[in-house]
């Protein structure tokens, strides 16, 4: 009996002694592993994406909600180690350049005095980030916002020195935290002996073209080999990307160090491209009426031209006839200017289902005529005669054909701009998956993850995300690159990856933690 | 020593007492060290609580009941899936007691009895996972009231009285899971008041079969604190129209502070004294904790649901010595939170509380009453289903929760 009350005593003092504790406490060892992986040194390789560029700038916030610095959190319960950034200044964005503008603060969502939102570059303060205030490193995440798959390579040590800016030579992100001005990006990765790398390389060798509304050149067509000759503008050649490629993976991959390699999504996955939409003519009944007459008359004038050169009359009935463009009431698709060839005389033509228009096209134009047709009370007039059955001069018909204001070229993407940009980018993830498998790297595909996103949207925690602009959650201000909660998805899909590869078992992240845009009313 | 190993026994295995939701039943040190029963005890002017009616049997002319004790508690959350964690860092909860019993003649008495049966107090780290439900939160209510109590037999007699409640309330939580200002800094708002005030009332009524056996019924009424003159705090809102302007403003907001009842028994046998009661807590009327606000932000609505609970009490006393009476008690607290309505600001699941204690004579007038309870909560899966995010969404935020608390307290009895 004594015995048994003195076990009671202890027992029940034990009891009292005892703070909460979890069967299962996260903390303990065994609850999450690395796998085959090794955390402990994590370097993440790239561009913007990686830098944690959003709103069109680079700041603090963005930086620590990059998908890289959300992923070594998570791999801190599994041996991670400290993972470095080079933070801006500040929160403002922009970035001081000696002998230049700065480049522009980040963009808020600010509020009009009629109540309507829209991205404004933030005004409330300067930028206080300087490129030539070099940072000492190294730096885990290694992103640099512009740069393409041949910047990184050896060959392109200098990238980050401060002397090539003037010369477009240089990147102003990497000369921030470049090991000296000579090193290359591939360079300052490979010294810090990485354990783990993530690389997701190649979206500017194609965005680059595409965010220009395809102005450049496309260099698997030109067969240009030379990367330094390439404009900021142009599509790489699939043999240069290749080879950069190679040369990154080979030598981050060197010695079996582990690794993710991240795929690049297509350019429909981006707000940037199907924000405005091809088809965003929106006319009532006489509208739709008064231009379909002004494109008959535009036929009747191309007729006359035509046959006028002495072509048979019924050959430029026909010729003129693709100008003969019917619209309804509703929505209509614009005019996109195309080249003036002997069988397209006028250069344009209405586009098509998938060509796309970019976010940065100005819609206050478009509401005017842009697009379409500027239909001045002087252009009105001369439908007028031609309706009555009169015969305009050639002056008149000259206006007619002038008020005819098809998109530039820079302000859209049409199905050849399209095919290029589609063309590069399979080849691209092609030469990306290849080398995955070929070094027995983990392989993201975030392409796959992105087009969820804009096709239906990805279900989180009290909602969906989408690329809706601005509504969607998934991207920032600028419609090209993720907002906080995209890089969450891009961590999770990361995440999904390695334990497939590598049999890692982390925690994921709750998209719905992560913030979307910034609404600001501090703007000029 | 048997009878040193007997009170080691008693103090330190016997602790337990709380209840669920905000409700803290800690209103006397006696009552307490035997489980929290009382409604059919005749041993002190604690008698004011737990049930008017049986003050016209207390001996002495005059008695007194002062007591506090210590809350010590704790709670820790995890989620194993998205690695997150996080524990409270609760200050020390110190509800008191004062209880007063006058006989006017040999069928009436009168008392007065000042007590804080709710109340809650929960600080997670700032910007927790659960941040949009709650950074921190300080609920307290003193209720003061006024008794009467009727002999109408030597069987029968009935009791009540008038109950004022006073309240305070400091809560703070983020807006949101996600908005910030542009420096990242979390959007929050806290609302605070104080001298919130209403009435309420109880009655009692304690039936005696015989010198051994008693019988008791209490009930208290609801009391609902409307909160109207407080200030809301907002705190890094982006200075945007889009979302409200930061500074003070006013609010309104009710909390109910539930109806309770009560019946239970106590049989005394030479030496010894068992006590029974059963609890029905209406927490029914907790349906919904909505707050709007004056300076137009979209009002906060937090749907509770919970559902009224029954707490099942057991007390024991010995009278060891002349001077020392022994106290032993244990109690089963249901949870009024229902699935999938489990906010962190109130996390309390279903719980086993054990209690113990003894009185010294110190005088044949003067007696210390000390009190020990620990609380053991068992750990759950819980979440709370119906959180509103930024763009009006539903969303769920849950985890594994465990709770601790236990609570020393002391006290002092005095007759004459």
């Amino acid at each position: 009996m004594k015995n048994n009350i003195k076990y009671l005593a202890i027992l029940a003092l034990g009891l009292v002694a005892c703070e909460p504790e979890f069967d299962n406490p996260i903390e303990d060892a065994g609850t999450y592993s690395s796998g085959e992986a090794d955390f402990s040194t994590y370097v993440a390789l790239g561009n913007s994406l990686t830098a944690g560029f959003a709103d069109g700038a680079l700041y603090i916030t963005g930086q620590e909600n990059s998908y890289p610095n959300i992923l070594s959190k998570q791999f801190a319960f599994a041996g991670g180690g400290d993972f470095t950034q080079p933070l801006m200044d500040d929160n403002t964005g922009g970035l001081l350049i000696p002998g230049t503008d700065p480049l522009s603060n980040r963009l808020v969502l600010a509020f009009d005095a009629m109540g309507n939102p829209g991205p404004k570059p933030f005004a409330g303060a300067a930028p206080t980030t300087s490129v030539a205030n070099v940072l000492t490193g190294p730096f885990n995440n290694m992103g640099v916002p512009g740069a393409r798959v041949y910047h990184l390579v050896s060959a392109a040590a200098g990238y980050g020195n401060i002397a090539g800016l003037a010369t477009g030579q240089a990147n102003p992100y990497f000369v921030r935290f470049a090991s000296s001005p000579t090193a290359a990006i591939i360079d300052d990765a490979v010294a810090q002996n990485p354990t783990f790398f993530s690389l997701w390389i190649g979206n500017n060798d194609i965005l680059g073209y595409a965010t220009s509304g395809g102005i450049g050149k496309d260099h698997n067509v030109t067969g240009n080999l030379m990367a330094g000759t390439y404009s900021g503008d142009d599509i790489t050649n699939n043999m240069v990307f290749a080879g950069a490629y190679n040369e990154l993976v080979t030598k981050l991959a060197a010695g079996g160090t582990k690794g993710v390699l991240l795929n690049l999504p297509d350019v429909t996955s981006i707000p940037f491209f199907t924000t405005v939409p091809n088809n965003a003519l929106v006319l009532d009944a006489a509208t739709a009426a008064s231009l379909t007459g002004f494109f008959q008359a535009v036929t009747g004038i191309v007729t006359a031209q035509v046959a006028g050169t002495g072509v048979p009359l019924a050959q430029a009935q026909a010729l003129a006839s693709q100008y003969a463009i019917t619209f309804s009431a509703g929505a209509n698709r614009f005019l996109i200017k195309t080249e003036v060839t002997p069988t397209n005389p006028l250069g344009f033509r209405q586009m098509t289902e998938q060509e796309l228009l970019l976010l940065t096209i100005d819609r206050g134009a478009l509401a005017q005529g842009y697009g379409s047709v500027m239909l001045t009370p002087e252009v009105l007039q001369v439908l007028g005669i031609l309706q009555a059955g009169g015969t305009p001069t050639a002056a008149q018909g000259a206006m007619v054909i002038a008020a005819i204001s098809a998109i530039d070229d820079k302000d859209a993407l049409d199905s050849g701009e399209l095919d290029a940009i589609s063309t590069a980018r399979t080849s691209f993830n092609a030469t990306i998956a290849g080398l995955a498998a070929a070094n027995n790297l983990a392989l993201y595909d975030a392409a796959s993850d992105l087009a969820q996103v804009a096709d239906g949207g990805i279900a989180i925690n009290g909602g969906v995300v989408t690329s809706q602009f601005v509504t969607g959650g998934g991207f920032s201000l600028d419609g090209v690159h993720p907002s906080p909660r995209g890089h969450a998805i891009v961590t999770n899909g990361i995440l999904e990856a390695i334990k497939e590869t590598y049999g890692v078992n982390l925690p994921a992240v709750d998209p719905s933690d992560f913030g979307t845009i910034t609404l600001s009313n501090e703007v000029n | 020593m048997r009878k040193l190993l007997l009170l080691v026994l008693f103090v330190s295995v016997t602790a337990v007492t709380y209840a669920g939701g905000y409700r803290v039943s800690v209103q006397g040190q006696r009552a307490m060290a035997m489980g929290h029963t009382g409604v059919a005890v005749v041993n002190s002017a604690e008698l004011v609580f737990f049930n008017p009616a049986g003050l016209v049997y207390l001996e002495n002319k005059l008695n007194v009941s002062v007591g506090a004790s210590a809350i010590f508690s704790d709670v820790i959350f995890q989620n194993e899936e998205l690695g997150a964690s996080a524990e409270t860092d609760n200050s020390v909860g110190t509800p008191i007691n004062l209880y007063v019993s006058y006989k006017l003649n040999d069928w009436m008495s009168v008392g007065l009895g000042v007590y804080t049966p709710y109340g809650s107090e929960v600080t997670w780290p700032t910007d927790w996972a659960g941040s949009h439900l709650v950074n921190n939160i300080d609920l307290s209510a003193i209720f003061i009231q006024p008794t009467v109590s009727f002999k109408l037999s030597e069987f029968l007699s009935i009791g009540g009285g008038p109950i004022y409640a006073s309240g305070s309330v400091n809560f703070n939580r983020n807006a949101n899971r996600t908005t910030t200002d542009l420096d990242g800094n979390r959007s929050n708002i806290t609302v605070d008041d104080s001298g919130v005030s209403n009435w309420g009332w109880t009655v009692g009524a304690m039936f005696n079969f015989n010198d051994n056996l008693r019988l008791g019924f209490n009930y208290r009424s609801e009391i609902t604190i409307e909160s109207e003159d407080g200030e809301a705090i907002f705190a890094n809102f982006p200075n945007s129209p889009g979302v409200p302007p930061n500074g003070a403003t006013g609010f309104k907001a009710e909390l109910p502070l539930p109806a309770e009842l009560t019946v239970g028994l106590s049989y005394e046998y030479e030496k010894w004294l068992f006590a029974f009661d059963y609890n029905r807590q209406f927490w029914g009327v907790y349906e919904s904790l909505d707050l709007t606000f004056e300076n137009g932000a979209p009002p906060s609505i937090n749907p509770r649901n919970y559902k009224n609970s029954s707490v099942y009490r057991f007390g024991l006393q010995y009278q060891a010595t002349e001077k020392i009476a022994l106290r032993a008690g244990y109690y089963r607290d249901e949870t009024p939170v229902q699935p999938g309505f489990f906010a962190p600001e109130t996390p309390r699941n279903s719980s086993d509380g054990f209690s113990g204690g003894l009185s010294f004579a110190v005088t044949s007038k003067l007696a210390i009453d000390a009190s020990f309870f620990y609380l053991r909560f068992e750990e759950i899966d819980a979440s709370y289903d119906f959180g509103t995010n930024s763009t009006g969404g539903t969303e769920s935020f849950g985890g594994t929760y465990k709770s601790g608390a236990f609570a020393p307290g002391l006290g002092l009895t005095y007759k004459l």
